[in-house]
């Protein structure tokens, strides 16, 4: 109704309102620059540093060997098989973490916002695993979950006649995964229950009374309402999914042979290891481009959510 | 199309406190039925019992004769409009509306045409592809109320649907929504806290409080004749004013001297015999005072509420009382003036200790045969 009347003020708002920003924005600059300064060096040195030694030679058992290497330690790194196999173990891992921690923690969540004796205590015990630092929680599994010996896996399938699966030598990238799921989900189960209790409950009653069955309660009200949550959770587990380290170090140090190699154990194996600094601050430089491809995509979709 | 019956409806929880205490109600078809009563009374319960939100705990709810206790809530064929709106905000108008034709699985001809219509007479044509965050109350409450239309049920609910309004919006949505009945011609059940949308929009006004039934007519009868004090106290604005005071000694011809605090006698032919000195509640409406020169009560003007077309004011009575009279909107009285007010004889209430009314008004405009009010002609004299 309005939009003619409102247009104009508008219009003038924008005209005049860069000129006094730029000059607001030129006072505040003196008090915030500290701040920015340091995050600023603190981002620029690690960075420019990885840079320049991924172009150098420089390896830590032969200090003698150095100088400019140009492209060398990038050559060298696509043509390691290695290398390749790491990018899909990392993409792999990132991608079926993701979709057990999102597909699980919304189902959990939805749940979770149901009434049931025992609420409290299901759901603390439900967020606890986010609380068990990684190298413990691999120690756990690799020793008391699906060790075939003394692990609760092997007992069970003792317990119904089977032979038990010596899971991190069988299925070494699966049981990595299930490791940082079991890791990740309470915090998509964290974010997304509280997502469930936001969403305005008369909706669903609203959904109940136009005749929508849980099962279409759930797609058509709760997902949608979830969505943003859902975007959420993505972003930040994809960031921390792509360094996943400790689970790798303690149960399977990459292997058997690389099936195990994500992009960090790689560039720790190139730098600790086998002490090629240069290489591994070149696959560091892909990791980096790598996250940032990830990050720009995230971001645009949740921004493109933010909308609704 | 849709009558609706209660029948003895409970509601109780586990932790063994009832909040509706047993309901017998009766909604002929294509009434315009309001429950009405405070905060708390159980009136948005009893109203998502009816939808099915909510189990009944006893007793029987019955839709055109059958029993529909344990019918689903779509299955009831009612439609309900919510506080909230409680719109999908992901949808479009459209979709909102039509949603309910999706989940049946009606083909997208029909439910697009059902939509446009309820579109047509709602005037949301020219919103149909926008999302409900980017309308104003008044249209998400059109649209909430479109998504009841498009499924044709035999009886909508409103649950205080106009109170996340502001004062103007209200008011014109209150007309809308008479319209609407008028248009549909359908049975419409709408809970409000506001006894000014309960008297302009009912039919019948059902008063509820504390989980019980206290009385149920027509807006004029809750009006005119209130069956005990809370209804006198609820319908009506401004308040009845209601006045403690003793039964006297019958006199001769069978009125009744009314001793209020204060002195004032006033005296009244109720329907019944009054044990002397037993304590009563005389309740006189806003517009029943007049200011007279010889009127019994006395006061200063404590406070003057100007409406334009009336005023109020409201008098501190030498007993230490408030009573507020409702005078001409040009009344020249101003603050701390000091009245004398007379009552208006044949509009006087008298209700009973234990709250119920004893004898009751004449109402302005006495149908022939309606005998039980004509017996109680309170006339006033000076102690």
């Amino acid at each position: 109704m309005s939009t003619v009347g409102a247009t104009v003020p508008m219009a003038d708002m924008t005209a005049s309102q860069p000129a006094a920003e730029r000059r607001a924005r030129r006072r505040m600059l003196p008090l915030v620059a500290p701040a920015v300064g340091v995050l600023l060096v603190w981002m620029i040195v690690p960075l420019v540093l990885t840079l320049w030694f991924s172009v150098q030679r420089y390896n830590l058992l032969n200090p003698a060997l150095h100088g400019f290497a140009g492209i060398e330690n990038y050559q060298y790194l696509v043509t390691d098989p290695d290398f390749w196999a790491s990018l899909v173990n990392t993409l792999v891992l990132v991608g079926a973490v993701l979709v057990v921690t999102v597909g699980g923690g919304t189902l959990l969540a939805v749940l979770f916002d149901q009434p049931f004796a025992g609420k409290g205590i299901a759901r603390v015990l439900a967020i606890s695993p986010f609380f068990v630092m990684p190298t413990v929680s691999a120690l756990v599994w690799k020793n008391l979950m699906l060790h075939p010996i003394y692990g609760i896996a092997g007992f069970l399938w003792r317990l119904v006649g089977l032979s038990p699966v010596d899971w991190f030598a069988t299925f070494p990238l699966a049981s990595v995964i299930a490791i940082v799921s079991w890791e990740w989900l309470p915090f998509a189960l964290l974010i997304l229950l509280t997502a469930v209790q936001s969403l305005d409950h008369s909706q669903i009653e609203a959904a109940r009374l136009d005749g929508a069955s849980f099962v279409q309660q759930f797609r058509y009200i709760m997902l949608p309402h979830l969505s943003r949550a859902i975007s959420v959770v993505i972003m930040i587990e994809t960031i921390f999914l792509l360094t996943v380290f400790a689970e790798i170090f303690v149960t399977t140090s990459g292997g058997p042979g690389n099936a195990t190699t994500n992009l960090a154990f790689l560039i720790y194996a190139r730098a600790l290891l086998q002490f090629d600094v240069g290489g591994a601050s070149a696959g560091g430089m892909v990791a980096i481009v790598l996250a940032n491809i990830v990050a720009f995509f995230l971001v645009r979709s949740i921004g493109r959510r933010m909308d609704i | 199309m849709a009558t609706l019956s209660l029948r003895g409806v409970r509601k109780s929880y586990l932790a063994g406190t009832e909040t509706i205490k047993g309901i017998d109600l009766d909604v002929a078809d294509r009434e315009f039925v309001v429950f009405v009563g405070p905060s708390g009374c159980g009136k948005s319960t009893l109203l998502r019992m009816i939808a099915g939100l909510e189990d009944i705990t006893a007793g029987d709810l019955l839709i055109d004769g059958t029993r529909v206790n344990d019918v689903d809530p779509a299955s009831r064929g009612l439609a309900m409009v919510f506080q909230s709106y409680a719109l999908y905000p992901h949808m479009t108008v459209a979709d909102n509306m039509g949603f309910a034709l999706k989940l049946a699985g009606r083909p997208k001809a029909e439910r697009d045409a059902k939509v446009a219509e309820a579109a047509r007479i709602l005037q949301l044509e020219p919103v149909l592809t926008q999302r409900p965050r980017s309308l104003s109350g008044g249209q998400r409450q059109r649209v909430a109320i479109g998504r009841a239309i498009v499924r044709q049920p035999r009886v909508f609910l409103f649950d205080e649907p106009l109170s996340n309004l502001d004062a103007a919006l209200r008011g014109q949505m209150r007309v809308e929504l008479l319209r609407l009945h008028e248009e549909l011609a359908a049975t419409m059940i709408y809970v409000t806290h506001d006894q000014v949308e309960a008297m302009t929009m009912a039919d019948k006004i059902v008063v509820l409080h504390a989980g019980r039934v206290e009385q149920v007519g027509s807006p004029m009868e809750l009006y005119n004749h209130p069956a005990n004090l809370f209804v006198a106290g609820f319908i009506g604005s401004p308040r009845m004013n209601l006045l403690p005071g003793t039964v006297g000694a019958a006199a001769p011809g069978g009125t009744v001297p009314v001793t209020l605090a204060g002195g004032v006698t006033v005296s009244v032919r109720p329907a019944q015999v009054l044990a002397p000195g037993s304590s009563v509640t005389l309740g006189i409406r806003p517009e029943a005072l007049r200011q007279a020169a010889d009127g019994p009560f006395s006061g200063a003007a404590l406070l003057v509420e100007r409406l334009g077309g009336m005023t109020l004011v409201h008098v501190t009575l030498e007993s230490g009382e408030t009573l507020v009279a409702q005078a001409d909107g040009n009344d020249p009285i101003r603050a701390h003036d000091v009245i004398r007010l007379a009552v208006d004889p044949s509009v006087c209430h008298l209700f009973a200790a234990n709250g119920l009314v004893l004898s009751q008004a004449e109402p302005p405009q006495a149908k022939p045969g309606d005998l039980h009010d004509l017996d109680a002609m309170p006339s006033l004299a000076r102690a």
